[in-house]
């Protein structure tokens, strides 16, 4: 029998020289916290049971979360309708949960079209957005009654021959503007201009048209605005914009889209203050934009005209803090510059967000040991994949696992198969079960399209 | 009876000091006795050491790494030091402990700060609608994003000089589109974006600290005009002075926002003789020892209503006492050095080196 | 090597981890083993023996205290240049 030692536990020891800012006992302490647990679900099992990396959803999150929004924006406004934003995240089993909720799809190429048709979306319920749609996406749509956002001149035209072909008078469309709202920079490559007068010009083109007809207007200031005021202008833009249309072309508008771009709690790099500071709630931008419209409309009813439907095409606050990714530790790395490297199996490949943000990192278990700033590399053998610059972890082992948080906006979408096969995505359900929503992608999904000449086969015998 | 105020701030840099110091010693000379515990950020804050006003030192978690942490430390450190009143007096702090103020409260902690909406008001980049509603010109000031915004402004009515500021500190002149960029870069590096432009205007700043009773009264107030600047355009000297003007914009301000604590008023008169809002800051100015030397102890005064105690009517201040700043050095011994190295507070161990 | 376990014998070592050079004038923090660490080798200039020694008080394989023992020499090596 060996002898039971009361041997004490070995951690690789660690010395940080204190530099003259910067020395704070407590400046790592936000990551030095650990999660071991998502959804009530222990982190360690999932990935026996799942392999690592893995993407683990909480279908109790999303669901709250949208909910959220949806009871912000109803109590405050009569006719609210919320589009998911298919690219943020179109996971089936995502979008499935967002349409039981009452979500509407929002899709921007024919390729998310058809993933919505399949899912069993009416069209009449699908907002067709997006600088390409081709002469067939565009048949597919007029023909089935989707809601279609124009974005440019020649789309206009297009979908005009379209209709006509189809032999439809008075198709609905909306157009896409984009104007400036003093908070962030206009998008001016998408939709009409409104300060030059493209967008009116638009506007009387459809009027002239028999075909098409103007029923709804539509923008997208940007991405991550956490000045909620951007909204109380660009609602106040619109509006005006709705009044001005209507008495120049004598059109009725019965939408505004405003599109997308509420923040999630996720700390943006080059932002000093934490996300929970300057995240605005759903209730600060539903207060915004419902209170914008409730002074821009206020007259509109006894004018003879409906009080437009708002369209809000959430997809970040939506989706975000209801996804992690589980990664492990697989070396330690001690760099020339004496700065500690990590190399984890998850990277760039499959966590793209990590360009622009820096996600709550969380070790799987509490870990004892100073803090050292951290690197976090991913496994491409690229210089590019590097998924934390900067991070103040405690030692930890290969085969430790970390949680990175939020994930769930873009990362399932923009994610691409390059040198390593993608993850598995699990979902915590609300019962607390676990089902598979996207399983590890094999070799035979990567080679199933191609087609290798047989004259191409090598031959090392 | 002795109270126990902690005060953050406690970076008292030569040449760009935070108000913490200043603060402490003004609570040192008040009428109730008071031990102050200083709360820095980093081990070489010098106020932390400062025996002669600050009893005991400890480190906070810096503001970005959220408030949880914060609370938990600050939790940690009323259990030990049991806290009557907390003055929190950096701006990058301001809305952690506005959103913890309830909580803090529940603990026994009193503060008398503004709260989330009212920090929001007199955020920088809002400043043209708040000195609007208070009836006061401002500058144009508006939030940039993107550094070449002053390659284009010129043609959107911004003329150079311009100034270019950060959301919380820093604010450096530019007289070109180069300057501003390097500028922007610089300051969002530190602070982020958004950075701010704001129109230049020529003429004399005259700024005014005071205390907002927080149901629209100017509790009381000091008046001072900067007579000579460090590099970093902080005043290193200066002189009380009386300007009515001033004060009935204090007074406005107060009324509209119901302001609840420490508050800084920076404006400007042109050569006009026009009084222009250029910033308000929402806590105590480094510069606050002036009022004790003018017999207007203002620390002392929001601790009296912080703790609900009934307030002598405020006498005007007189004006033309100066104050000029200097430099001094704090002997820290190893043992102390070490404890807040590895400890995060003062005077916990005789440490090895003591 | 050898010249930084030399070197590491004029720290000044806190029980806290608190570790000051008074040839550099910098100061540093280590944790738990680091410290035992920097103590064995006070009284030892041979790297193995001093290794022998954190195998026999800590529970784990000499490959792995060897690797970080390395890691930590390396890593000291730029600070008491």
């Amino acid at each position: 029998m060996k002898n039971i030692t009361t041997k004490n536990p070995w951690v690789a020891p660690v010395i940080v020289r204190h530099a003259s800012s910067g020395m704070n006992k407590f400046g790592g302490v936000r990551d030095a916290q650990f999660r071991d647990e998502i959804a009530g679900v222990s982190i360690a099992e999932l990935v026996e049971k799942y392999g690592s990396p893995l993407f683990v959803l909480s279908e109790e999150h999303l669901r709250q979360s949208v909910r959220r929004i949806n009871r912000a924006f109803t109590t405050r406004y009569a006719k609210v309708r919320q589009a998911w934003s298919y690219k943020t995240n179109y996971i089936n089993a995502v979008s499935a949960i967002l349409h039981q909720e009452g979500c509407d799809a929002e899709v921007v190429s024919e390729f998310e079209y058809d993933k919505a048709r399949r899912l069993g979306v009416p069209a009449s319920r699908i907002f067709f957005n997006g600088p390409y749609k081709s002469r067939g996406a565009l048949t597919k749509a007029v023909s089935e009654g989707a809601r279609i956002h124009v974005d440019h001149l020649d789309e206009l035209a297009l979908l005009e021959e379209v209709a006509a072909e189809l032999g439809i008078l008075n198709f609905p469309i909306t157009i896409r503007l984009n104007f400036d709202t003093g908070f962030a920079e206009n998008w001016g490559r998408f939709g009409f201009n409104l300060e030059n007068g493209q967008a009116m010009e638009a506007a009387r083109r459809i009027a002239a048209s028999p075909n098409l007809k103007l029923t709804g207007l539509h923008n997208h200031i940007g991405t991550f605005i956490t000045d909620p005021r951007a909204y109380t202008a660009q609602v106040g833009i619109m509006i005006n914009f709705m009044n001005n249309v209507e008495a120049a072309t004598d059109c009725t508008i019965t939408t505004l889209d405003i599109g997308g771009g509420f923040a999630s709690r996720n700390a943006m790099q080059g932002v000093y203050l934490p996300p929970e500071q300057i995240t605005p709630t759903a209730e600060q931008y539903a207060e915004a934009i419902c209170g914008a419209l409730a002074i821009g409309l206020k007259d509109r009813e006894q004018h003879g005209k409906p009080l437009p439907e708002l369209v809000l095409e959430t997809g970040r606050a939506v989706v975000d803090e209801a996804e992690w990714l589980i990664s492990s530790v697989v070396a330690n790395k001690r760099l020339p510059t004496g700065q500690r490297a990590m190399v984890l199996d998850a990277g760039v490949n499959i966590l793209f967000t990590a360009f622009w943000y820096n996600h709550e990192v969380r070790p799987a278990r509490p870990v004892e040991g100073i803090p050292e700033d951290t690197v976090l590399y991913g496994p491409l053998c690229m210089n590019i994949d590097v998924v934390r610059q900067s991070v103040s972890l405690p030692p930890l082992k290969t085969g430790d696992l970390l949680s990175f948080w939020p994930v769930g906006a873009y990362n399932n979408t923009q994610w691409m198969q390059f040198i390593q096969l993608r993850p598995a995505v699990v979902m915590v359900r609300q019962n607390g079960q676990v089902d598979v929503v996207r399983r590890a992608e094999t070799l035979d999904d990567v080679e199933e399209p191609e087609r290798l000449p047989a004259d191409l086969q090598p031959d090392f015998s | 009876m002795s109270i126990t105020v902690a005060v953050t701030g406690m970076n008292a840099r030569a040449d760009n000091p935070g108000p913490g110091l200043a603060i402490a010693r003004c609570l040192k000379e008040s009428n109730t006795p008071t031990r102050v515990v200083g709360l820095g950020y980093e081990a070489l804050d010098p106020a932390l050491y400062h025996r002669g006003f600050v009893d005991r030192g400890y480190l906070l978690p810096y503001p970005s790494h959220g408030e949880d942490a914060l609370l938990a430390r600050v939790c940690e450190l009323h259990e030990r030091e049991k806290f009557d009143v907390l003055i929190p007096c950096l701006d990058a702090e301001m809305q952690s402990f506005a959103r913890l103020a309830p909580t803090l409260a529940g603990m026994g902690i009193r503060t008398f700060i503004p709260n989330s909406h009212q920090l929001a008001l007199r955020s920088k980049d809002r400043l043209p609608e708040l000195a609007k509603e208070i009836g006061i010109a401002s500058p144009k000031t508006q939030a940039i994003y993107q550094a070449n915004f002053f390659h284009s402004c010129q043609s959107q009515d911004w003329q150079y000089p311009l100034m270019v500021k950060g959301l919380f500190y820093d604010a450096k002149i530019a007289y070109n589109a180069e300057e501003a960029v390097a500028a922007f870069h610089r300051i969002a590096g530190e602070w982020g974006v958004p950075v701010l432009a704001q129109s230049w205007i020529g003429g004399e700043e005259i700024n005014l600290a005071g205390v907002g009773d927080g149901e629209g009264g100017l509790a009381g107030a000091v008046m001072m005009k900067k007579r000579a600047l460090t590099d970093k355009g902080k005043g290193w000297a200066g002189i009380s002075i009386h300007d009515e003007e001033l004060l009935a914009a204090a007074q406005k301000f107060c009324a509209v926002t119901k302001w609840r604590g420490g508050l800084e008023l920076e404006m400007l008169r042109d050569t006009q003789g026009g009084l222009h809002l250029i910033e308000i800051n929402p806590r105590f100015p480094a510069w606050i020892y002036l009022s004790a030397g003018v017999g207007c102890n203002l620390p002392e005064l929001l601790v009296k209503l912080a703790l609900g105690e009934k307030l002598i009517p405020s006498t005007p201040t007189p004006a033309g006492v100066l104050f000029i700043r200097y430099a001094e050095e704090a002997i820290v011994s190893l043992a102390d050095f070490e404890n807040i190295t590895v400890w995060g507070e003062t005077l916990r161990t005789e440490g090895a080196f003591a | 090597m050898k010249n930084t376990l030399l070197a590491s014998k004029r720290l000044a070592l806190s029980e806290s981890g608190f570790v000051f050079d008074p040839v550099s004038g910098q100061s540093f923090s280590v944790n738990e083993s680091g410290l035992v660490f920097l103590r064995l080798a006070q009284h030892e200039d041979d790297l193995d023996k001093l290794t022998t020694q954190l195998v026999e008080q800590f529970d784990a394989s000499s490959v792995e205290i060897k690797r970080d023992v390395q890691d930590f020499i390396n890593r000291l090596q730029g600070f008491l240049k």
